[in-house]
């Protein structure tokens, strides 16, 4: 009865925030806000940059990859140095260079995989200078990228499709500041700790426990790593650590703010192609499949653990190991999906230790390309590969030219369509090929058996996606995972976003044909049907083989253990 | 090419400025004005609330076995933090779950073990009792859990079930707003409100 509350809340609020926060993002994107004008104008001065100026997509996209290097190098650097950096009462010592690599990669592509323990590794210089500003201006970022695709369906002979800079200031000052300001704030009223102040000593006299408790600057950490759907948290346990994640509001708030981006921005892709209907079909191809991966897992959790039931103790309370008790089994499942869905990968519980079903329904999200709702812009963009796939097929069956909102869609689109679709499923399989046929890779898993390889699996399908959760069980610091794991990173950002910037350009210069009786419908139920098989097909197909022999072997495998 | 990396550097020293120091240090101070215990992590005389404890005597209600007590069939490898905050009785650990899974012969010996310590204490164990957390410093633990303990703490300290029994719902916490994630007993509490009982 709790959980359905739950789920009936999460709706509502949702359905709120979608209409409203897409109209806002609609506003902010048009240049229609400007309440921090006293910020956003001398910044446009020092970047030298005219905000009414915008760029095509070449030099969108270049300004795009520069960028991202210049990031990436300036966070590397921060890990490097933090040593001799202030704000480090730990007296931290550098981060290795191949983690220090990695880490920067990850939160460069919105990533957010750790190979560290946040509160042994990471200074309050670097949690706040290098990871929190990477939390911030990646999924700006990914919102850009999205924006340009969807100009490229409501413009028309049109040259340019925005400017990179104003785009990323004004979606990280109007849409992310404010909002995760304001929620970092409800989750510090609720436990969450912000401090400067150090670890704390405490003696407890009636058992004797003497305890050094890690703190620091997390609780507003917490707030930007779920709703810019980033993922990575100050501590090592992630949203399951009190500290950051302390009560079942705050666990709620989480799952709210993490989906609220995504989920509102088919309302803004509908408003400004002028046909909300579309956006309406694009949310229901993204609520009917995290629908039923939220019904598979949760169920799957609610079943005892194995190893709990072989050893005679009977659950009710469903799979309690890697569970903490204020959320229990079916709340913790919801925040799972919802993080593996959307390309956040925070973690409120351990996913490693959820039931092979459990697990197969996040490793799913994932692999079905992070469209169910998928990340910050990036969730979009990837969609629209999918639809126009979809509208290609569409077209194919019923003879005609297809069209999406009024663009021709010919061999260019399609090409730079299925690259971008393609591009995930190559990088992951190869690479999870390559860890299973390693040694260095074959070191990682912790568990044993079909379990040990979806924890490979796991890894990477996580990091090809810039999802950033993880069967943590895999001991991901080496020289080979930090390496990797940081290549998939690399491809599953920049060699989708590349393709979705070409697409947005070559849609922006089309003319715009009027629609005639014969024009395959796009924002209907068929459409929407025929979008969730081709998100179906291209994930389910391609990691089928992959996945039989992890999660479903697994499951399968009744009453026997692995050492 | 060079415009880009001219306008880059500036964004990136002014995302720095703005998106990490002017974000987080006006965070700290608003959040320390308003709720300074909160952001401080909720202390109090004998730990924080918030963080689990390793409670060994049978005067005690025991938190979940969150640590590498007498009970882990495995004793270093795998249960990582185990109330174990940064250093706990001091030994140096960090936050984290086992992440063994759920077909894991590791994860059975485990479990087998600490349902004999339980039984060894007399008590019937309940899911959470014999499970670790996604934390590993889960300073909770659900009302079943805590009846289970009842004979144990009855017997160690003398005071009647009943008594117990009364403490115990007295220190439940239901869902919040009555449905957001499940009901739970702050196990520091609870051993606090025992401790002003006893005396």
């Amino acid at each position: 009865m709790g959980f359905f509350l739950t789920l009936v809340a999460l709706v509502v609020t949702l359905a709120v925030t979608w209409r409203y926060l897409g109209s806002y993002m609609a506003a902010v994107f048009a240049g229609r806000v400007h309440f921090f004008a006293f910020v956003e104008r001398p910044l446009y001065r020092l970047l030298g940059t005219d905000p009414t100026r915008e760029q095509s997509w070449r030099r969108y996209g270049a300004a795009m990859i520069v960028f991202s290097g210049v990031s990436l190098v300036f966070t590397y650097a921060i890990l490097r140095l933090q040593g001799s950096l202030p704000l480090n009462p730990q007296h931290l010592g550098a981060v290795s260079p191949a983690l220090s690599f990695n880490t920067a990669v990850s939160f460069v592509t919105n990533t957010n995989w750790q190979n560290y323990a946040g509160e042994t590794t990471m200074s309050y210089f670097s949690q706040i200078g290098a990871l929190t500003v990477q939390q911030f201006v990646s999924p700006a970022v990914g919102i850009a990228v999205a924006l340009v695709v969807v100009r490229g369906f409501s413009r028309r002979n049109a040259k340019t499709v925005g400017n990179f800079w104003v785009d990323i200031t004004r979606c990280a000052l109007y849409i992310l500041l404010p909002v995760a300001f304001a929620f970092g704030l409800v989750f510090v009223a609720e436990g969450a700790v912000q401090t400067l102040g150090g670890p704390v000593n405490i003696h407890d006299v009636l058992n004797g426990v003497t305890q050094t408790i890690a703190r620091g600057p997390i609780a507003f950490m917490e707030s930007i790593k779920q709703f810019g759907t980033n993922g990575g948290g100050a501590l090592n346990a992630n949203s399951a650590a009190p500290f950051e994640n302390p009560t079942g509001l705050t666990n709620f708030l989480s799952i709210y703010l993490l989906l609220a981006i995504p989920v509102a921005l088919t309302y803004t892709f509908g408003k400004m192609v002028g046909s909300v209907r579309h956006g309406i079909a694009l949310l229901s191809v993204m609520v009917l499949l995290f629908g039923a991966l939220v019904g598979l897992t949760s169920y799957a959790e609610h079943q005892n653990n194995p190893a709990v039931a072989a050893a005679g103790v009977p659950s009710s309370i469903g799979n309690t190991e890697g569970k903490e008790v204020r959320f229990g089994d079916t709340s913790s499942a919801l925040f799972a999906v919802a993080s593996t869905s959307t390309s956040t990968g925070s973690s409120n519980s351990s996913y490693d230790s959820f039931t092979p079903l459990g697990g197969l329904g996040l490793l799913t999200g994932m692999m079905m390309g992070e469209v169910t709702p998928g990340g910050a812009g990036s969730g979009l963009y990837t969609l629209l590969l999918y639809a126009i796939i979809a509208v290609f097929i569409g077209g194919l069956m019923i003879g005609r030219t297809p069209e999406y909102l009024g663009k021709k869609i010919q061999s260019r689109e399609v090409k730079l369509s299925g690259l971008g679709a393609l591009v995930m499923p190559v990088v992951v399989l190869v690479l999870t090929a390559l860890a299973v046929s390693l040694a260095a890779g074959r070191a990682g898993p912790l568990n044993a058996g079909p379990h040990g390889f979806t924890e490979i699996l796991y890894s990477l399908t996580s990091q090809g996606n810039n999802n950033g959760s993880a069967m943590a069980g895999l001991s991901g610091n080496s020289p080979f995972y930090n390496v990797v794991g940081a290549i998939a990173m690399l491809l599953g950002r920049f060699a989708i976003i590349i393709p979705a910037l070409a697409l947005g350009g070559s849609l922006a210069a089309k003319d715009v044909v009027p629609e005639s009786l014969g024009t395959f419908r796009t924002d209907n139920a068929m459409f929407v049907g025929l979008t969730v098989a081709v998100v179906v097909i291209i994930g389910g197909l391609t990691f089928f083989p992959a996945v039989s022999l992890g999660p479903v072997v697994e499951q399968l495998s009744h009453g026997r253990f692995f050492p | 090419m060079l415009t880009h990396l001219r306008r880059s550097l500036v964004m990136a020293v002014g995302s720095v400025l703005l998106f990490g120091f002017a974000y987080a240090f006006a965070a700290t101070g608003v959040a320390q004005l308003l709720f300074p215990y909160q952001a401080s992590g909720s202390v109090g005389v004998n730990g924080s609330t918030l963080i689990g404890q390793n409670w060994s005597s049978p005067r005690w209600f025991h938190g979940r076995p969150d640590d590498t007590g007498p009970y882990a069939a495995n004793r270093a490898r795998n249960v990582s933090g185990g109330d174990n905050p940064l250093v706990a009785n001091g030994v140096a650990g960090s936050s984290g779950a086992t992440n063994l899974g759920p077909r894991s012969k590791t994860l059975l010996a485990n479990t087998r073990a600490l349902v004999a310590y339980w039984r060894h204490l007399g008590v019937v164990p309940t899911p959470d009792l014999v499970t670790t957390s996604g934390s590993g410093y889960d300073p909770d633990i659900a009302a079943r859990d805590a009846i289970a303990q009842i004979p144990m703490v009855a017997r160690a300290t003398g005071l009647a079930p009943s008594r117990l029994r009364t403490l115990i719902s007295r220190q439940t916490h239901p869902a919040q707003w009555g449905f957001l994630g499940s009901g739970y007993i702050d196990v520091l509490q609870l051993n606090e409100a025992l401790a002003r009982m006893e005396s």
